[in-house]
């Protein structure tokens, strides 16, 4: 193992999401001390620059969900104070965080994505945009999903069966974002590939003197992770990922040539956004036509006990502490 | 060779194909699974915060307390009970502290025999173990609909089933109770006990008439049935005159001095005192008691001798005029609450829409005001709290099912100094008027052309938003609590 390093683990903050991320946050820490290492938690608030100053890690964990530890704010901020961090840089962050932006970069690259379109709210308000929901309708069908473009967490993602139900969902959805996304309903199986860059080799687990044009390990996509609601035919995002509402399988029971179809996809998707360190992609097989689709990515996986990506780590035989110290290598091969 | 293979691959090696792999889910009890954190009991936590205006907690104003009496009191507490103070207590209590609540409880005309008080690490706790005493999995409690939003993940831990009956502007319909008694009783089922706050209900901000109350009574005696009975507020009444409790009714129905048959009652010094004090109460019937008791001791052995020493010397104050000085400090809090609730009815009728509807509470610290019913008040909640700094409690956490009660809210009115309840339901009436809006320009209706909601029929309705809008459109209860007066807000 490379020397200890000074790591400050960046969790908390304002989201929604920061229970998940503090519980993902002291976890990794306490996976960081066993390793070797001098982790500083910090809870991201007005003080995080002047404590990171303060602090001088040699590198940042970020265990930060939702907006501002995904979609690039806090990465930027570390590239201006030239503290290097944990997983994707902030162009990653914003394509995987802006699920419409993801949409049409996954479109573009012949990616299966469920149909979709956006809207944002000034579109609603200033420019009569209300008028081209029904062409939408009439184009996707029902039922549909309508999800705010940049909330992690399924809070606001909203269920339309009807035409009636489609106004409602909006509104709700649009409580969490001035964008949103209605896409077609795949009905099926929820899966979910993490990818991971490969084992480093041991001059890239620490900070190159001079080799740091050092090209990043080839990324590997873990099993493939089933989620199983408990109650079927209530389909309920609210506590599709809260502990003992939905069983987590892995490797999920697929065919050989459907879970590594997944994961093809999976590598595609992290290598077209742009994907450092790690990453999770969600996706759907079809129930119907036994066809995948991807739903989005998330550059910053949970990584508490009963998250999908140290799950999907263990069925590859690597261990938490294993999976703590290859994220933290993404720091110094980018 | 395909690279994205790694370790042990899908379906291959000693691993069963659906190896389960939620490591620690498997090691918790099946009772865990109900005792699930929603995400919008996440989100609640995030508007703890000191930049938001907060109408959601169950607050007091502990801001109020004279910090020289507090000083005086800990003092004394520490220099003559050192020894006492720093040790275990009885289970059931200290007998100062026991005194002080059957002095609290004879303000409210309610006598009760001292060895029947268990003193309780606030009144949560009582619930707890009442839900300990009685409740196996899959047993049925009654409570009302709305019901107290922190009795419900206790329920739910407990594995109950609850039976949630809407209540009206009298508080819980008892010929609703008796027709979900009956109907259970159809399925050779019965509740292990009724759960009912009588005064002031929260989140509702409704009180059980008299007649009801009465009735209550009787019914429990009728079919044998426990009820708990939930009065954290009686004493803080703004307007009216106090009603019986449940269990002083109990008790004089059973005729056998002060002691009731079948009410539970729960009692607390959270809010005509302090709830950081963590001490509540339990009056309860012998065998009751006794199971109480054993289930305490397993939970905590004895509540805090500190705080309940400190309790029995603050009930030793008394003002200049030699009066009790706790009757003193109830009666400032009274004026002070009074105030602000008419502050908050006043910015309701200021700031909410035609579309809005809210509780008149006589006492308590909540009102529950009702949305345009297309409006979901959780996510409202999450667009309150971003975009203007301002949280209240969904109307969803206070139903056991999460989903029922989604257009209304509960707001205290109690916790914030007059100037943040006006702001802060200026801003809730602000996103307010922009999601209504927003459903305008997306039906193609402008928000003064919406639906109309048709007229309420008399009987509130089984689901949960019709039955609650008939809460809320009748904010006073008649004096003889008979003929109701409809009145649109």
């Amino acid at each position: 193992m490379s020397a200890a390093k000074k790591v400050a683990v960046l969790k908390g903050g304002r989201s929604l999401e920061r229970q998940v991320s503090l519980r993902s946050g002291a976890h990794a820490q306490e996976a960081l001390a066993r390793l070797g290492h001098d982790p500083v938690a910090l809870d991201v608030g007005p003080e995080l620059v002047s404590q990171l100053h303060a602090a001088k890690p040699d590198a940042a964990f970020i265990a930060l969900h939702g907006p501002d530890g995904e979609d690039g704010t806090v990465q930027s901020l570390l590239d201006a104070i030239g503290v290097p961090y944990t997983g994707s840089g902030p162009a990653a962050c914003m394509c995987c965080t802006d699920k419409v932006l993801a949409k049409h970069l996954m479109r573009g690259a012949g990616i299966p994505t469920p149909e979709s379109h956006s809207f944002g709210e000034a579109a609603i308000k200033e420019l009569g945009a209300a008028a081209a929901v029904a062409d939408v309708e009439g184009e996707i069908g029902f039922p549909l999903v309508v999800k705010p473009a940049s909330q992690g967490s399924a809070l606001g993602v909203k269920f339309a069966r009807t035409s009636e139900q489609l106004p409602g969902a909006m509104v709700g959805a649009f409580s969490y974002d001035e964008k949103i996304l209605i896409e077609r309903y795949v009905k099926g199986r929820d899966l979910a590939v993490s990818v991971l860059d490969g084992e480093p080799s041991s001059s890239q687990a620490q900070p190159p003197a001079e080799s740091r044009e050092s090209s990043p390990p080839e990324p590997v996509a873990l099993p493939v992770v089933e989620a199983v609601p408990r109650e079927e035919d209530f389909y309920d995002y609210e506590s599709r990922y809260e502990i003992g509402m939905t069983t987590f399988v892995c490797p999920a029971d697929l065919g050989a040539e459907t879970s590594a179809r997944a994961r093809e996809l999976a590598l595609e998707v992290y290598e077209l956004l742009g994907c450092h360190g790690v990453a999770r992609v969600d996706l759907m097989l079809d129930a119907d036509s036994g066809e995948l689709w991807v739903l989005e990515t998330n550059v910053v996986p949970g990584m508490t006990e009963t998250s999908l990506l140290p799950q999907a780590a263990d069925a590859a035989g690597i261990g938490f502490d294993e999976l703590v110290a290859r994220v933290l290598a993404s720091a110094w091969t980018r | 060779m395909d690279r994205s293979i790694s370790g042990t691959g899908d379906g291959r090696g000693a691993r069963p194909t659906a190896h389960e792999l939620a490591r620690y889910e498997a090691l918790f009890a099946a009772r865990t699974r109900s005792m699930k954190s929603s995400a919008m009991r996440e989100m609640m936590a995030l508007t703890e915060r000191p930049d938001v205006i907060s109408l959601a907690g169950g607050l007091p104003d502990t801001s109020t307390f004279a910090p020289e009496l507090y000083a005086k009191l800990m003092s004394a507490v520490a220099a003559e009970s050192t020894a006492r103070a720093l040790q275990y207590g009885p289970t059931e209590g200290m007998a100062s502290a026991v005194d002080c609540i059957v002095e609290v409880m004879a303000e409210e005309d309610t006598l009760v025999d001292p060895g029947e008080v268990i003193v309780t690490t606030g009144g949560q706790q009582v619930i707890d173990l009442v839900c300990k005493a009685l409740i196996d999995p899959g047993d049925v409690i009654v409570a009302e609909a709305p019901t107290y939003p922190g009795a419900v993940p206790t329920f739910g831990a407990y594995q109950a089933e609850v039976a949630q009956i809407e209540i009206d502007g009298d508080g819980m319909p008892i010929d609703e109770l008796e027709r979900t008694l009956d109907g259970l009783a159809a399925q050779g089922r019965r509740p292990k006990f009724i759960y009912t706050i009588p005064n002031f209900q929260n989140p509702g901000g409704v009180t059980m008439s008299l007649a009801r109350r009465r009735r209550l009574v009787e019914v429990a005696r009728e079919r044998e049935l426990l009820v708990l009975e939930d009065n954290p507020y009686g004493l803080l009444r703004y307007e009216g005159d106090p009603l019986p409790t449940l269990y002083s009714l109990d008790a004089e129905a059973a005729g056998r001095g002060p002691a009731a048959d079948l009410v539970i009652y729960l009692g607390t010094f959270s809010k005509i005192l302090s709830p950081g004090l963590r001490l509540g109460w339990a009056v309860a019937p012998r065998p009751v008691l006794e199971k109480l008791n054993l289930g305490k001791q397993g939970a905590d052995l004895c509540s805090s001798p500190v705080t309940q020493l400190f309790v029995a010397a603050y009930f030793q104050e008394r003002d200049a005029d030699g009066n009790a000085g706790w009757r003193g400090y109830v009666g400032r809090l009274r004026d002070m609450y009074r105030r602000r609730r008419d502050v908050m009815l006043e910015s309701l009728e200021e700031h909410f829409g035609d579309d809005a509807r809210w509780t008149r509470p006589q006492g308590g610290l909540f009102i529950w005001a009702t949305l345009d019913e297309r409006i979901d008040t959780t996510d409202l909640l999450a667009l309150a709290r971003k975009s203007e700094g301002v949280a209240f409690v969904p109307g969803r956490a206070a139903y056991m099912d999460g989903r029922s009660g989604s257009s209304s809210m509960r707001l205290n009115f109690a916790g914030v100094p007059d100037q943040d309840i006006r702001e802060g339901i200026r801003r809730i009436g602000k996103v307010v008027r922009e999601q209504v809006g927003l459903f305008g320009t997306l039906t193609g209706s402008s928000p003064a052309q919406a639906p109309v909601k048709p007229k309420r029929p008399d009987q509130p309705g089984a689901d949960g938003s019709a039955g609650l809008a008939d809460v809320v459109s009748l904010p006073r209860r008649d004096r003889d609590g008979s003929a109701r007066r409809r009145q649109d807000r």
